[in-house]
């Protein structure tokens, strides 16, 4: 009975699709209870819950496309629902302002610090797990520490080191920094997948000549391309999250990143700005959402990854 | 054919090269994979880490190098109320946000671990406060606790249970509650499906046989799925209690610290001295206080997965 959490590994795809009883029967010993109790239970809380949890986004959403004359009114128009859907917020929002600008630079950011974490840390997690070198497993214990220093202890000196580096207001500083929350929570997560992958494989390579540098691009990459992707789009959803780095380093309104921008530019005065303020966080989420949409299973791996070593 | 291979020159191993030698040697391959992860960590991590130590004991300002003052700093921001308002919001916020994220998120994973229609869906679903960037949920917040336009009052006025509306970010304890409500509410998902995916190794033939000893559900849930969950529970909560104690982007978004400092964290005082004021000693001397915080969450992680090897039965990694 002590072993049974290390015998069991977790499967991103039972944490979506099963539940512990799925392994041998479907219905697991719910049938011991009756519909009127699991109602009680189960549906109700659980519709409380994805009420709550979804509200928020649902109300982000009817505020983006009411039109100004009911979004303050709440006495003659039920403000649950709009007849009258305007794309006059989102239109406003994409031809008359920086956003498409801001957009750009976040994506821009997100991308390029995000592949330069993935090849630091494909690096350093194949060497740590695979080359066993001297000091090895130290180095991975400190790559580890890394992910506990938070960006909030770290921004006021940082704003020093890239201002004498020249990096100030310059998108490079995004990218040069990100990395550092990225590439200890990849590096660990990339480690897990490295470890399934048999050693066997390597060892035929290498007596059949092939390089270090060989086996990793050739046999170890193509067999961990699903921990590549968990990776990938877990450390761009964190970079295009990341905030107070891009509030620090970045001056000029044309350099600054979605959620830096939509903070400090919509807040003006102008009673009727909460159409184009949801409008604006509406479409900077709706990237990382429709991203989700598409790899469910590889955000959920990447999260459980990162708990589970 | 054979004769060939045989008779190929063979580099005898004191002719190897001073560059072949770090080139194919697995320690020194091993430190030149590390290169780039090392480089980066120490340049913008290691490096401002202990910047901003000694920046805490100088007066630099931005724009102006700072000599050594000793803890002078510190000694000011000892008389400073409104720092230590930001000490007490940082822990109230945080054990607050932590304790209750911690208990609805089991139970959403309980719930979430039964049997359910559409069970892919719902828990895809749950997901998506987490994936959407915080500033712009915590911006949602924001006008969902408008003053004037809530739609919070608005509900409860036409239930009648309020008749004015609630000052949600303008009176000091409504807005305490509301930014922990945000922060519990972009919390929840990542506790629950972590907590989802433990719950998932425990086998299920452990609660059949509990129940047909006649366990009740409470007892199944305390002696079976409490003790195994325990080290997953470990390492999230550690996580959860990190990043809420140093979180900033909700609180800048939604409140930027007021009404009249109230709802201040260590990070976004720090923030407001050390950027907007220009005070970067002072502001280095704030976020250096929040680190023997920090020390505690990782020797409680320490101990947790301590915990976790020795319910394993083993004791070696």
């Amino acid at each position: 009975m002590t072993d049974v959490l290390a015998t069991k590994a977790i499967d991103p795809k039972r944490v979506l699709t099963g539940s512990s009883a799925a392994a041998d029967h479907s219905e697991g010993m719910s049938y011991l209870e009756t519909l009127p109790r699991r109602i009680i239970t189960l549906y109700l809380p659980l519709m409380l819950f994805i009420f709550v949890l979804l509200f928020p986004f649902y109300w982000m959403a009817l505020t983006a496309i009411k039109p100004n004359e009911q979004l303050l009114n709440f006495d003659t128009v039920n403000p649950f629902w709009t007849w009258s859907p305007t794309f006059q917020h989102i239109t406003k929002l994409l031809f008359d302002s920086a956003y498409p600008q801001w957009l750009w630079n976040t994506m821009y950011v997100a991308t390029a610090a995000t592949v330069l974490s993935i090849v630091a840390s494909v690096l350093a997690a194949y060497a740590i797990v695979r080359l066993r070198f001297r000091g090895g497993q130290a180095l991975g214990a400190m790559i580890f520490l890394a992910y506990l220093v938070p960006p909030s202890i770290l921004f006021i000196p940082l704003a020093t080191v890239i201002f004498n580096y020249g990096l100030f207001d310059s998108p490079l500083a995004l990218i040069l920094v990100y990395p550092t929350i990225l590439i200890p929570f990849s590096t660990w997560l990339l480690m897990g997948y490295f470890k399934t992958i048999p050693y066997e494989l390597e060892e035929c390579a290498l007596i059949d000549g092939a390089s270090r540098w060989q086996i990793l691009t050739k046999i170890v990459l193509p067999l961990a391309v699903p921990g590549l992707i968990s990776a990938f789009i877990f450390c761009f959803t964190l970079c295009w999250n990341e905030f107070i780095y891009a509030l620090t380093f970045l001056q000029s309104v044309q350099n600054k990143t979605v959620p830096v921008a939509i903070v400090n530019e919509f807040v003006d005065g102008d009673i009727y700005r909460w159409g184009s303020l949801m409008a604006g966080a509406l479409v900077g989420s709706l990237p990382l959402v429709i991203l989700y949409a598409f790899f469910v299973e590889h955000y959920v791996s990447a999260m459980t990854g990162a708990v589970k070593e | 054919m054979a004769d060939a291979t045989l008779s190929m020159p063979r580099t005898p191993r004191a002719e190897q090269t001073a560059w072949s030698r770090l080139a194919s040697n697995r320690h020194w391959l091993g430190y030149w994979f590390m290169l780039p992860a090392l480089a980066i960590l120490f340049l913008f991590l290691a490096y401002p880490l202990g910047l901003g130590v000694w920046l805490s004991f100088t007066d630099t300002r931005i724009g102006r190098a700072g000599i050594f003052i000793g803890l002078e700093n510190y000694e000011w921001l000892q008389g400073d109320s409104i720092f230590w308002v930001s000490v007490f919001n940082t822990l109230l916020y945080t054990i607050v946000a932590s304790i209750v994220k911690f208990g609805a998120g089991l139970y959403l994973a309980l719930l979430l671990n039964q049997h359910l229609p559409f069970k892919a869906m719902i828990r895809a679903v749950v997901l998506i406060p987490f994936i959407v960037p915080t500033v712009l949920s915590a911006i949602a917040f924001w006008w969902i606790f408008d003053t004037q336009f809530s739609i919070i009052s608005w509900s409860l006025k036409q239930l009648g249970l309020i008749s004015t509306n609630i000052d949600f970010l303008g009176d000091p304890n409504n807005a305490r509650a509301s930014v922990i409500f945000a922060n519990i509410w972009r919390g929840i998902p990542f506790v629950a499906i972590t907590l989802l995916a433990g719950l998932q190794t425990v086998s299920p033939s452990l609660y059949e046989a509990a129940t047909l000893d006649g366990a009740t559900s409470w007892q199944r849930f305390r002696y079976i799925t409490y003790p195994l969950l325990t080290p997953i529970i470990a390492v999230v909560m550690t996580f959860s209690v990190l990043f809420t104690f140093t979180d900033f982007q909700l609180i800048w978004a939604m409140t930027r610290g007021g009404p009249v400092n109230a709802t201040h964290l260590m990070a976004t005082l720090s923030y407001q001295r050390a950027i907007l004021a220009g005070q970067l000693g002072e502001g280095a001397a704030i976020a250096t206080a929040m680190i023997p915080f920090l020390l505690a969450a990782i020797m409680i992680s320490w101990f947790g997965l301590q915990r976790r090897k020795w319910q394993q039965g083993s004791d070696n990694d």
